[in-house]
C-alpha cells in the first residue's frame, strides 16, 4: 500500500505511543516574515529535512504534531538571528539525537549508507564487465562466405547447425508470409 | 448469517487453492493429462469464491452491518454509497481481500489468455499462483479475517472511513496499485515455472513479456495515482515523500522496468536468461516486501496499518517460503541457463546491461536506504536514525541522469553488434543540438539558469532527438512517411512512448523541484499577496455542508496582471463522525503550471492562515506516467506475442528446414535465437 | 565457486529476513534521549504556584527527584496519576511536575479534580523548555539526580507494571551512584 493512509497514520499512532497534544491541526500553515528571500527558502529547507519527532515519518513542514509547529518556530527564531544552518542542525541534534537529520551524518556507522550505493555500482560494473568478456569469447552465429549461417553453441553439446543460403531464403520467405520479423533484420532490434 | 456465507466462501477458495496448488504441478511433473487438465477449471473455481467473498463484504458496507468488525470500523451510516464500497480496501483485512481477488484475477487472465502456450507449463504456472492464494487465504483466515463480527454487542454506529480516503483518487489507486503489484506474481510463477521445467527459450520469454508488460504498465498508474493523490489532497503540495512503505513499490517498478528490457533481450538473443529469471524473483519479491513491511508496522511510517506482530511474522514466514525457496530453486537450476550467443562489446545487449545495471543499483540503494535504520537499531543497540528525502535524491537523481543518457543510445543501438561509427554517425548531430538547445532555450526564457535545468533539458532533448532520429532512420526506405510509421511494429511504438513519458516525467519533477515557489500569508477578507506573477485576492469564507462533514470554504480571486483570472476555493473540512480536520486544496492545474492553494486556520484577529503555490510542469510528472503506462499495455498487446502455438516440432525447425516449411507458421527469431536452448 | 556465486541472492535475503524478523520486535518508535547524563538545561520559567516569580534550576530540589511532564489535555496524564499520587504519599521521591503547552486555569482546574502528586509545577505554555528537554509530547518522565544530572527517561504512560520494573530501579541505581 502507499500513500493513501499518510493522515491515519499520524493520529493514529499518536494514540498507540499514548502521547498527547493541546493541538491538531489539517494543514501546516505557519506565516512568518522574513527579510529576505533567502531567508525563506533557508526556512524551508530546513523543516523539509528535519523529521517531526513526535509522529512518525513526517518532516517539520508537513506535520500536524504539536513540537513541529514549535521547532519550525525555532528554526524561523534562529534564522532571522542569524544562525547559520550548522548550528542551527547542532541545535536540533543536542535535543533529539540522530534521529530527526532525515540527511544521516557521514559517521563510521553510516559509511555503509553513504557508499554502500557506489560500491553496488562499482560491483555491478564489474559484474558487466565479465558477462561482456565472456560473451565476446562465445561464438556468434557467424556468416559464412557462402551466405548460410553458422549457429555454434559451446555451453551445450548439440551439433553446429548449418543452413544453406537457399534454405535461408525460404525460411525468410515463410517469415516474410507471417509478417514476421527476422532475427538478421528484427524491427525494434535495429 | 450472510458475512458468514462469505466466510465459507473465503474458506472453499482456500480448499480449491490447495488442489490447485498440488495436482497440476503433480500432473505436469508425472505428464498425468487430466491433473494438468484441472489447472484451469480449479483457476475459476477460486476466483470464483473469492468474487463471492468479496461481494458479501462489500454488501456489508452497502447494508451498514456493524456487526462485522471491518465494517464497523471503516464505515458509518452517513458514509455516501460510493465512498461504502471502496471502504472495503479501506482497511487492512479487507484490502488484503481484494489484494487476493486480484490475484485470482490474475490467475483467471493467464488461464484463458494462455491458449498458446503448451498446457504443461500453463498448468506449472496456475500452481504456483494457486500457491501463492493459499498463503494469502491462510494469512487472512489465520490472522485477519475481514468477516470477524462483533458479537452479541454489535455498535450503532461505525467509526467512518478516514477522512483523507474519503476522496475519487482513493477510489481507484489502490485498485490500480494492487493490480500492478500482484500482477508481477504472474511473470513470477512464469520464472518458476521455466526453472522447474528447464524451459527457458524465446518462447517463454515471449509469453512472458505481455504479462510483465501489463503488470508493470499498472503499476506505473497504480504508483502515479498514489503521488497525485498525496499532491492534491495532502495538502503539503508535495508529489514523493521517500517514505519505508513508498519505497518498496519504487523498487517493483524499477526492477520490474529492467526486467521487461531484460526479457527483450532474452526473447531476441537467447541471452541474460538467468538474469531475467532473478530480475522476476526479486521483482516479486519486493512486492511482498512492500506488503510486510506495511502490514507489520516493521518500519516507521505515516501510512503503516494499525500493526500487529503476529501479522508481520506470518507474512515474514511465507517470504522466507517463497522467496527463499525461488531463489534456492534459481541458485541450484540457473547453471542451466547459459546464453546461446554472444554480443560484441558495443551491442543493444550491452546497453540493456547498462540500463539494467543503473536500475538494479537504484533499486538496491533505495533498499538499503530503506532498510539501514532498522540495521542501525538492532546492530547499535537501540540508536534510531533516520533516511529520508535528501538521501534518496542525493541518490536516485545521478542515476536517472545515467539512465537518461543510455535510454537514447540503446534503441538506435543493433543487437549483437554494433559499430562505433553507426552510433556515431547517429548521434553526434543529436547530441549538438540536444546540448545546444538544452543551453539556449532555458537560458532565453530565464536569466539566471541554475545547473539542474540545463542538465534537464540537454537530457530531456537528447532522448527526444535520439527517438525522432531513430525512427526517421527506420522508415527512410518506405515509400511514404504514414506507410513507414504504420510499418513500425506496435511494440516499438511501446516502447517509443514510455521513453518519451519517462523524459515528460524526468523533466517535470526536476523542473517543478526548481521552479515551484510558495507563500505563507495571513489574510484579512479583502487582503492580497502576490507570487509570481499573479495575485491572491482572499474575500472571506462561507460555511459548507457536506454530506459527513462540514467546511469553511474561501474564496480565492487569482489575478494576473491585473486581469482577473480565476477563482479558487480550498476548503477546510471537518468530517462530523470522526471529529478529523482535513484539508482540501484549491487547485487550477494547467499544462504548464498548477496555481495550488491551502486554508490553514482561522486565527484571533479574524484572518485566515493560508499557503499558494505556483508549481510549473508539476502536471507533466503524471501525464508522463499515462505515457508510459500506455506505451507498457501498447507493447503488451503487440500480436506478434499471442500469433504463435509453439509446438514441439518447432525446435527442430532449424535442424529441418523442411519440416519448418510443413508445419509453418514459425517464428524464426524462436529457431535461431532458442536453437539449442531447453536441450 | 561460481556455482557457489548462484548462492548469494539466496544468502543476502536470509540475512536480511533475519534483521527483518528483528526488526519486528524493535521500537523504532521511541527516540531514546539525547539528555542522559547531561545536566538539566537551565531555564527561567513561572510556576503553578508561585505567582509571577521566575525560577531556575537552583530552585529544584538538591536530592534525586522525577520531572514530569504533563497537562490537562492529556489523555495519559490521567492515567499515570494514581502512581505518582501513591508515590507522594509514601514519600518515595519528590516530583516536579512541568506542564507543558497548557493553560494555567486548565492545570489547576485539572490538579484539583485529579489531585496533585507535584511539589511544584513548573509553567512551559509556549513548549520552548520542553524543546531544550528533547521532549515531544507528554507525558514524558525524567530522573534527575542529586547534582542535576539527567539520569533516565521514559517516554509514554507509566503503568504499575513500569513503575515497579523501570522507575523504581531508577530511582534505586540514581540513590547507590549518590551515595558512593
Amino acid at each position: 500500500m502507499k500513500l493513501f493512509e499518510r493522515m491515519l497514520g499520524l493520529s493514529l499512532v499518536c494514540v498507540l505511543l499514548y502521547l498527547a497534544f493541546p493541538v491538531n491541526s489539517h494543514a501546516q500553515v505557519d506565516v512568518y516574515d522574513f527579510e529576505t528571500v533567502e531567508q525563506e527558502q533557508r526556512f524551508r529547507q530546513l523543516s523539509n529535512e528535519f523529521r517531526c519527532p513526535m509522529c512518525q515519518n513526517a518532516n517539520l513542514s508537513s506535520s500536524p504534531g504539536g513540537v513541529a509547529a514549535d521547532l519550525r518556530r525555532e528554526i524561523y527564531r534562529m534564522i532571522i538571528e542569524g544562525q547559520t544552518d550548522t548550528q542551527i542542525e547542532e541545535f536540533m541534534l543536542s535535543r533529539y539525537g540522530d534521529f530527526v537529520l532525515y540527511r544521516p551524518r557521514l559517521t563510521t556507522q553510516t559509511i555503509l549508507l553513504w557508499f554502500g550505493p557506489i560500491l553496488f555500482l562499482l560491483a555491478g560494473i564489474w559484474i558487466g564487465w565479465n558477462v561482456i568478456r565472456n560473451s565476446a569469447s562465445r561464438k556468434s552465429p557467424t556468416r559464412n562466405g557462402d551466405g548460410s549461417v553458422t549457429v555454434a553453441n559451446n555451453s551445450h553439446a548439440v551439433a553446429d547447425v548449418v543452413i544453406s543460403a537457399e534454405e535461408r531464403k525460404r525460411l525468410n520467405r515463410l517469415l516474410a508470409e507471417n509478417d514476421l520479423p527476422t532475427n538478421a533484420n528484427d524491427m525494434t532490434g535495429r | 448469517m450472510i458475512p458468514e456465507l462469505g466466510n465459507f466462501a473465503l474458506i472453499l477458495a482456500f480448499c480449491l487453492s490447495i488442489i490447485l496448488a498440488v495436482i497440476p504441478m503433480a500432473g505436469a511433473a508425472r505428464g498425468n493429462l487430466l491433473w494438468i487438465s484441472l489447472a484451469r477449471p480449479l483457476t475459476a473455481g477460486v476466483f470464483v469464491f473469492l468474487s463471492i467473498s468479496l461481494l458479501i463484504l462489500g454488501y456489508s458496507f452497502v447494508s451498514d452491518d456493524f456487526s462485522v468488525q471491518f465494517v464497523a470500523n471503516h464505515s458509518n451510516t452517513m458514509l455516501p454509497i460510493y465512498y461504502k464500497i471502496t471502504a472495503v480496501w479501506g482497511g487492512h483485512e479487507g484490502s488484503f481481500l481484494f489484494w487476493t481477488w486480484m490475484l485470482g484475477g490474475w490467475m483467471l487472465a493467464v488461464s484463458i489468455f494462455s491458449k498458446a502456450m503448451p498446457d504443461e507449463f500453463v498448468a506449472r504456472v496456475l500452481s504456483i499462483m494457486g500457491m501463492l492464494s493459499v498463503g494469502y487465504i491462510l494469512f487472512m483466515l489465520a490472522t485477519s479475517n475481514p468477516f470477524d463480527r462483533v458479537l452479541p454487542l454489535s455498535p450503532e454506529d461505525g467509526a467512518d472511513l478516514n477522512a483523507a480516503l474519503q476522496d475519487f483518487a482513493f477510489i481507484i489507486h489502490p485498485p490500480s496499485l494492487y493490480m500492478g503489484y500482484v500482477g508481477f506474481s504472474v511473470v513470477f510463477a512464469f520464472a518458476i515455472a521455466a526453472l522447474i521445467s528447464g524451459r527457458l527459450d524465446a518462447a517463454w520469454a515471449r509469453w512472458c513479456r505481455p504479462w510483465a508488460n501489463a503488470a508493470w504498465a499498472i503499476l506505473t498508474l497504480g504508483l502515479a495515482l498514489g503521488s497525485w493523490w498525496a499532491y492534491y489532497e495532502l495538502g503539503w503540495g508535495g508529489w514523493w515523500a521517500w517514505d519505508p512503505v513508498e519505497n518498496p513499490p519504487m523498487i517493483t517498478w524499477l526492477l520490474g522496468a529492467a526486467m521487461i528490457h531484460s526479457l527483450a533481450a532474452t526473447e531476441k538473443r537467447g541471452v541474460f536468461k538467468s538474469w531475467t529469471v532473478l530480475l522476476a524473483i526479486m521483482a516479486f519479491a519486493s512486492s511482498l516486501l512492500g506488503t510486510f513491511i506495511t502490514r507489520s508496522g516493521l518500519l516507521t511510517s505515516v501510512h503503516a496499518f494499525a500493526t500487529d506482530p503476529t501479522r508481520g511474522v506470518y507474512i515474514l514466514g511465507f517470504l522466507a517460503l517463497i522467496i527463499g525457496g525461488s531463489l534456492v530453486l534459481y541458485a541450484i537450476r540457473a547453471p542451466s541457463l547459459k546464453s546461446e550467443f554472444g554480443f560484441g562489446s558495443f551491442s543493444r545487449e550491452v546497453f540493456l546491461l547498462a540500463n539494467n545495471l543503473i536500475l538494479v543499483v537504484a533499486s538496491a540503494a533505495i533498499l538499503l536506504g530503506t532498510l539501514y535504520p532498522m540495521v542501525y537499531q538492532a546492530m547499535t543497540g537501540g540508536e534510531l536514525i533516520s533516511v529520508g528525502p535528501p538521501y534518496f535524491n542525493a541518490i536516485f537523481i545521478p542515476l536517472m541522469a545515467i539512465l537518461a543518457v543510455f535510454m537514447a543510445i540503446g534503441p538506435i543501438s543493433r543487437w549483437k553488434k554494433t559499430s562505433p561509427e553507426h552510433l556515431r554517425s547517429q548521434l553526434t548531430k543529436v547530441a549538438m543540438a540536444a546540448i545546444g538547445l538544452g543551453i539556449v532555450i532555458p537560458v532565453l526564457l530565464t536569466l539566471d539558469v541554475p545547473l539542474g535545468t540545463i542538465a534537464t533539458t540537454v537530457l530531456s532533448f537528447w532522448i527526444i532527438f535520439a527517438m525522432f532520429k531513430d525512427i526517421r532512420s527506420k522508415i527512410a526506405n518506405k515509400p511514404t512517411i504514414a506507410a513507414g510509421l504504420r510499418s513500425l511494429p506496435v511494440s516499438y511504438w511501446g516502447m517509443t512512448l514510455a521513453h518519451f513519458g519517462f523524459v515528460m516525467t524526468m523533466a517535470g519533477a526536476c523542473l517543478s523541484s526548481i521552479y515551484s515557489i510558495e507563500r505563507s500569508v495571513l489574510l484579512q477578507s479583502g487582503q492580497s499577496a502576490d507570487l509570481g506573477a499573479y495575485n491572491f485576492r482572499f474575500e472571506g469564507t462561507r460555511p459548507v455542508q457536506g454530506p459527513n462533514f462540514i467546511a469553511d470554504e474561501a474564496t480565492i480571486v487569482v489575478s494576473r496582471g491585473g486581469e482577473f483570472y480565476k477563482n479558487l476555493y480550498p476548503q477546510k473540512r471537518l468530517y462530523t463522525s470522526s471529529g478529523t480536520p482535513t484539508s482540501h486544496m484549491g487547485i487550477d492545474g494547467r499544462f504548464l503550471r498548477d496555481l495550488f492553494t491551502t486554508l490553514g486556520d482561522q486565527r484571533e484577529n479574524g484572518g485566515w492562515s493560508m499557503t499558494v503555490y505556483v508549481k510549473p510542469f508539476v502536471r507533466w510528472i503524471w501525464i508522463g506516467t499515462i505515457f508510459i503506462a500506455f506505451g507498457g499495455i501498447l507493447a503488451a498487446t503487440d500480436k506478434r506475442y499471442r500469433q504463435f502455438k509453439v509446438k514441439q516440432a518447432q525446435k527442430m525447425a532449424i535442424t529441418t528446414p523442411a519440416h519448418a516449411q510443413s508445419s509453418a507458421p514459425v517464428s524464426l527469431s524462436t529457431g535461431l535465437d532458442a536453437g539449442g536452448s531447453g536441450a | 565457486m561460481s556455482k557457489l556465486k548462484l548462492f548469494l541472492p539466496v544468502i543476502i535475503f536470509f540475512v536480511l529476513a533475519i534483521f527483518m524478523w528483528r526488526g519486528l520486535y524493535q521500537d523504532s518508535r521511541t527516540l531514546p534521549s539525547v539528555l542522559i547524563d547531561r545536566p538539566l538545561p537551565e531555564f527561567q520559567l513561572r510556576s503553578l504556584e508561585l505567582g509571577d516569580q521566575l525560577l531556575s534550576t537552583a530552585d529544584l530540589p538538591d536530592e534525586p527527584f522525577i520531572l514530569n511532564i504533563w497537562g490537562s489535555y492529556c489523555l495519559p496524564c490521567l492515567q499515570e496519576n494514581p502512581i505518582f499520587m501513591a508515590a507522594k504519599d509514601q514519600q518515595i521521591i519528590p516530583i516536579i511536575g512541568l506542564n507543558y503547552k497548557d493553560r494555567d486555569e486548565s492545570a489547576r482546574n485539572w490538579l484539583e479534580i485529579n489531585g496533585n502528586p507535584f511539589e511544584l509545577n513548573i509553567i512551559d505554555d509556549s513548549g520552548r523548555y520542553g524543546i531544550d528537554l528533547g521532549v515531544y509530547g507528554a507525558p514524558e518522565t525524567f530522573l534527575v539526580d542529586a547534582n542535576g544530572v539527567i539520569r533516565f527517561k521514559h517516554i509514554g504512560v507509566i503503568n504499575y507494571q513500569i513503575w515497579e520494573d523501570e522507575i523504581m530501579p531508577a530511582i534505586a541505581a540514581v540513590r547507590a551512584g549518590g551515595d558512593s
